[in-house]
């Protein structure tokens, strides 16, 4: 099992290490001894089958989980003990997999929403946003619930987006959507990756999500089960054959 | 019945028998007898909310029809007024219901017509105006028989104890087609629903003179117990009150309160042991079953709407048949007494105090709180006097708060259901 | 003449009351309709804030009174107005600190809120009453009419006057004030659109970083604003009497539901359609048909659809008709 190595030989930039834990103070583990890590500028990809642990892991990371054992890291300082909230604060960005927008409020209006904790001039990221996002500059007006699915999910991100992030958690951004919006989706992670951010992604479409991913975790029944580069995972003909279906 | 229960109960009986002895024991038969009445009206709240979580606002409403039922019943027939308009009414009544009836049938035939909405509204415009043209004038009729001392149709003149289950049969009439029309909504907007069927229910009972005289009263129903004169002129009756060292007059009020005392125990006792078995038998574990985890009985094939309709209908009764005694024992008919802020929201403090989704809960409950609220009264009065008793008896401040005392009752009742709500929320005596 | 004595009677003796009962009942359903969009439920204590506002506003105006302190032609209420909403958004606060907070922690189901808000009901019921009494009290002041029924038949020389009460305008101009102010609030301002954004999704809402604590606040001051506003514009128009509130609860909650429970502008157009419904319906047409038909077809009978008693009725029926055929309301309110 490969862990990523910071560019400078270091620690990850973000880790949940060794994470134990559930849901609730007296519920079961459903997390045992699980590592997830990426550096920035990077793609890290969890997948696995249904009941896996895959959001669970996630959501360990960004604190919805209780832990009893092990840590998360950001930059080096210890923000286990932080709400999801806090952890917003310091530099990560969650965009659920469902009612994840605001529907009754305009494109703009969600994106202003996701911007609520700075105090700054925030129209740099949104056009930025837009960039990124061209089709939501036309629609910027418009109620985001009267939108499509696929452009739904831009929204979104963008709105995580607006608070300038180190870390951009997606859980399952291309649930529901046509094979042609995914690949579409696909290219803006790629995107905003190269702009410098984290992305901690949790996907159901396990062969395109590896095929852009620097980092693939492959989850079995709460516990790390592979792990290596996305092409590494691809080609791996034990992952394949379980998991990729040959 | 465990010990705790019991000495609940116990402590109510103890408030009780204090009234009797430091204020009159007739005042505390008064007290027991209203008590009773609301132990059976929180019985019926209790099976609607309890069994089946449904939150029924409109009380007042379904205790107004048992009082109705109750002059329907009992009272004589004028017979003038029906010969002037009664079976004009009557038909007027059937046209109304036969409009709806057929309205709801269009609707219903006409499903994805496009003249659908059209056609029910012409339905019921001409509907409306047909029954307007039999109804009205025959209204005007009966109203204008003996308006002083009638000026409506009367009743059936039978035994008032009869009126009693029928009242309940009204109210529950009147629940089915209610719980048809609004069971489905989620439970606030079912409670502002019925908030609603209350209002409407006073409404009618206020304006329709030719059926209840409205706000002019209906008074001398019929009473199922002797009446105090004429114990009071009975030899025998004065003889054995004298060995007991009673005086007539008083020995006669309390006759009758005990009298009363005694039949509402009876329809008490009954209804606890009916409601206590529907609780205990599979179909009161399937009704819990339903308010517990509804998606998942009617995954099971329960049909829940038909369930529910049948507590509301069942509890709605309850109610009716309780209206009825009250207005027997009031011995007539008032529609302006009949305040939400009385009889819906204080049966519900009565409930969630003595312990929704149990029967002696709410039993204990009733008895309590009834007590509480016509008590609060003297003794907020007492308290009052003794907080100002340096005052001098014309300050102004002491002047107001002995005049606001009657409002302490509010007060006090809306205390005790906060902090009910907030440490037990359960009530005195949980559901098991 | 007379197809105008037909339009002037009409407008007197329903649009010009409709039109100010609704504003105030639209002001009553906002209060409503923001505490179940932000706060997530069925406040049935809205008609006894309402009285206590009233109240509070009351008493300062009878200070005002006899220190001599008035508004020229207009009520002196209006200047003891904002001492009113401080007042009950003291009250407010405090009720939702010592009662409410507990429950909202918990995630308790709007269920047991509402019988909570009871309990509360009761409370200030009896604070109201305990502090003002029962009875009817009068504390309108300042000129009576803007134009009265006799001056308008001198000016026009119809046979039907149009009485246009100053209370009536006021209504009708601070209700338009008052919806303005709160609108540009909701969609202009940071806080307004936290909280619209809050109503819409509070766990999305919460992850933005959006203080629940501080939405719950600004909500209950609105809240107390405008039922104190609403409460005494009610108390200047018809009269205040305590128990009056109780019963306003259901045509308010109906103005709310039809309007659709949680949007603000459905409960401004729930608040005119239920006042115009329940007045249209009561209303004996027999003088403006009469005025309108030819002599021989005049009407003999009130041509009245239900009698005056009767106008719960019609907002209880506007209100079920609504929820069976369309239970989010008409202009699309909150789906849970």
């Amino acid at each position: 099992m490969t862990t990523p190595q910071a560019a400078t030989g270091g620690e990850p930039f973000l880790i949940g290490d060794a994470m134990t834990g559930g849901y609730g103070r007296g519920g079961p583990d459903i997390l045992h001894a699980c590592t997830i890590a990426v550096n920035p500028g990077e793609i890290a990809v969890i997948v696995g089958p249904n009941g896996a642990g895959k959001s669970t892991a996630m959501k360990a990371v960004f604190g919805m989980l209780t832990l009893h054992e092990g840590a998360v890291r950001l930059d080096g300082e210890d923000i286990s003990a932080l709400s999801p909230q806090a952890r917003v604060g310091k530099g990560m960005a969650f965009v659920p997999q469902n009612q994840n927008i605001f529907t009754s409020m305009t494109v703009e209006e969600n994106l202003e929403m996701g911007a609520f904790l700075r105090r700054d001039d925030i129209s740099e990221t949104m056009e930025q946003v837009y960039e990124l996002f061209p089709i939501l500059r036309d629609k910027r007006r418009q109620a985001a619930g009267e939108l499509s699915g696929g452009q739904r999910q831009q929204v979104a991100v963008g709105r995580a987006l607006m608070t300038q992030p180190q870390v951009l958690m997606l859980d399952e951004p291309t649930a529901g959507v046509s094979p042609i919006v995914m690949d579409e989706l696909f290219d803006r992670i790629i995107e905003v990756a190269r702009t410098g951010i984290s992305i901690l992604m949790v996907e159901q479409n396990a062969r395109q999500a590896l095929a852009i991913a620097d980092t693939g975790y492959v989850m079995v029944q709460g516990r790390n089960g592979y792990s290596g580069t996305g092409k590494e995972l691809l080609a791996d003909p034990e992952v394949r054959r379980s998991f990729l279906g040959g | 019945m465990n010990l705790k229960n019991i000495a609940l109960f116990a402590v109510v009986a103890v408030l009780f028998v204090a009234t009797g002895v430091m204020q009159s024991w007739n005042v505390a038969l008064n007290i027991f007898n209203m008590g009773l009445i609301s132990a059976i009206m929180a019985l019926g709240v209790n099976m609607q909310w309890g069994y089946a979580g449904l939150m029924n606002i409109g009380i007042v409403g379904f205790v107004a029809l048992g009082g109705l039922g109750a002059v329907i019943v009992s009272v004589e027939p004028v017979g003038a007024a029906w010969a002037a308009g009664g079976l004009r009414v009557l038909l007027g009544l059937a046209a109304g219901a036969a409009t709806i009836v057929a309205a709801i049938f269009t609707w219903r035939r006409m499903a994805g017509h496009r003249l659908r909405s059209l056609a029910m509204l012409a339905l019921l415009i001409v509907g409306f105006v047909i029954y307007r043209r039999i109804f009205d004038p025959a209204v005007h009729a009966i109203e204008a028989v003996n308006p002083a001392l009638t000026g409506y149709l009367g009743g059936l003149n039978l035994n008032i104890l009869l009126s009693w289950p029928v009242g309940g049969a009204l109210a529950a009439g009147a629940a089915w087609i209610i719980g048809k029309t609004a069971l489905g909504l989620r439970s606030d907007y079912l409670a502002i629903a019925t908030l609603g069927i209350g209002e409407i229910v006073i409404s009618i009972l206020k304006n329709e003179e030719w059926l209840s005289r409205g706000v002019k009263n209906v008074i001398g129903i019929p009473r199922p117990v002797p009446n105090e004169i004429d114990l009071q002129n009975s030899a025998s009756f004065v003889e054995r009150a004298a060995s007991i060292g009673l005086d007539p007059a008083t020995a006669s009020t309390l006759t009758v309160k005990i009298a009363y005392s005694g039949l509402f125990i009876v329809v008490l006792l009954i209804l606890i042991w009916a409601t206590q078995a529907a609780l205990n038998s599979p179909w009161g574990r399937m009704m819990r079953g339903i308010r517990d985890n509804e998606t998942a009985a009617e995954a099971m094939g329960k049909d829940v709407t038909a369930r529910h309709l049948q507590i509301f209908v069942l509890g709605s009764a309850v109610c009716g048949i309780a209206g009825a005694m009250m207005t027997t024992l009031d011995g007539q008919l008032t529609p302006a007494s009949y305040q939400p802020l009385r009889f819906t929201f204080l049966i519900w403090v009565m409930v969630i105090v003595g312990g929704s989704g149990n029967n002696w809960g709410s039993v204990l409950g009733g008895f309590l709180i009834w007590w509480l609220w016509v008590q609060v009264e003297p003794i907020g009065l007492w308290l009052i006097n003794v907080i100002t008793l340096g005052l001098a008896d014309d300050n102004a401040l002491k002047a107001h708060l002995l005049a606001s005392a009657a409002h302490m009752r509010l007060l006090t009742m809306g205390l005790v259901l906060l902090l009910v709500l907030r440490f037990s929320p359960r009530g005195l005596i949980p559901e098991k | 003449m007379d197809f105008f004595n037909a339009i002037v009677a009409f407008s007197n003796f329903v649009i010009v009351p409709a039109t100010a009962y609704g504003a105030q009942l639209a002001l009553g359903a906002l209060g409503v309709t923001l505490i179940f969009g932000i706060l997530r439920f069925s406040n049935f204590a809205h008609g006894e804030t309402m009285a206590f506002g009233g109240m509070v506003t009351i008493l300062v105006t009878w200070a005002f009174q006899s220190w001599g302190i008035s508004f020229g032609p207009l009520p002196t209420a209006l200047l003891a107005l904002p001492f009113g909403i401080l007042g009950t958004a003291l009250l407010l606060l405090a009720t939702d600190r010592a009662v409410y907070r507990f429950y909202r922690v918990q995630r308790a189901s709007p269920a047991i809120l509402l019988i909570v808000s009871m309990g509360v009901m009761f409370v200030m019921n009896g604070l109201v009453r305990f502090i003002i009494g029962p009875n009817e009290q009068r504390f309108a002041d300042g000129e009576r009419f803007i134009i009265s029924a006799r001056e308008f038949k001198a000016l026009t020389g119809l046979r039907e006057g149009l009485a246009f009460k100053t209370t009536q305008g006021i209504t009708i101009v601070t209700a338009v004030v008052v919806v303005a102010l709160l609108f540009w609030f909701l969609n202009r301002t940071r806080t307004g659109k936290s909280m619209r954004a809050f109503s819409d999704n509070e766990d999305l809402a919460l992850l933005s970083g959006i203080d629940p604590e501080r939405v719950v606040t600004v909500t209950w001051i609105i809240v107390a604003a405008l039922a104190t506003v609403a409460g005494v514009l009610y108390g200047l128009d018809k009269s205040y009497k305590p128990f009056v509130y109780l019963q306003l609860l259901l045509p308010i909650f109906a103005s709310a539901v039809v309007g659709g429970l949680g949007s603000p502008l459905g409960a401004i157009g729930g608040g005119f359609i239920i006042a115009f419904s329940e007045i249209t319906v009561t209303y004996a047409f027999k003088k403006v048909f009469n005025y309108l038909l030819p002599e021989n077809l005049e009407f003999s009978s009130l041509v009245q659809l239900l009698s005056t008693d009767y106008k719960f009725a019609v907002s209880f029926s506007i209100l079920v008709i609504v929820l069976l055929f369309k239970p989010t309301g008409l202009f699309q309110g909150k789906q849970t």
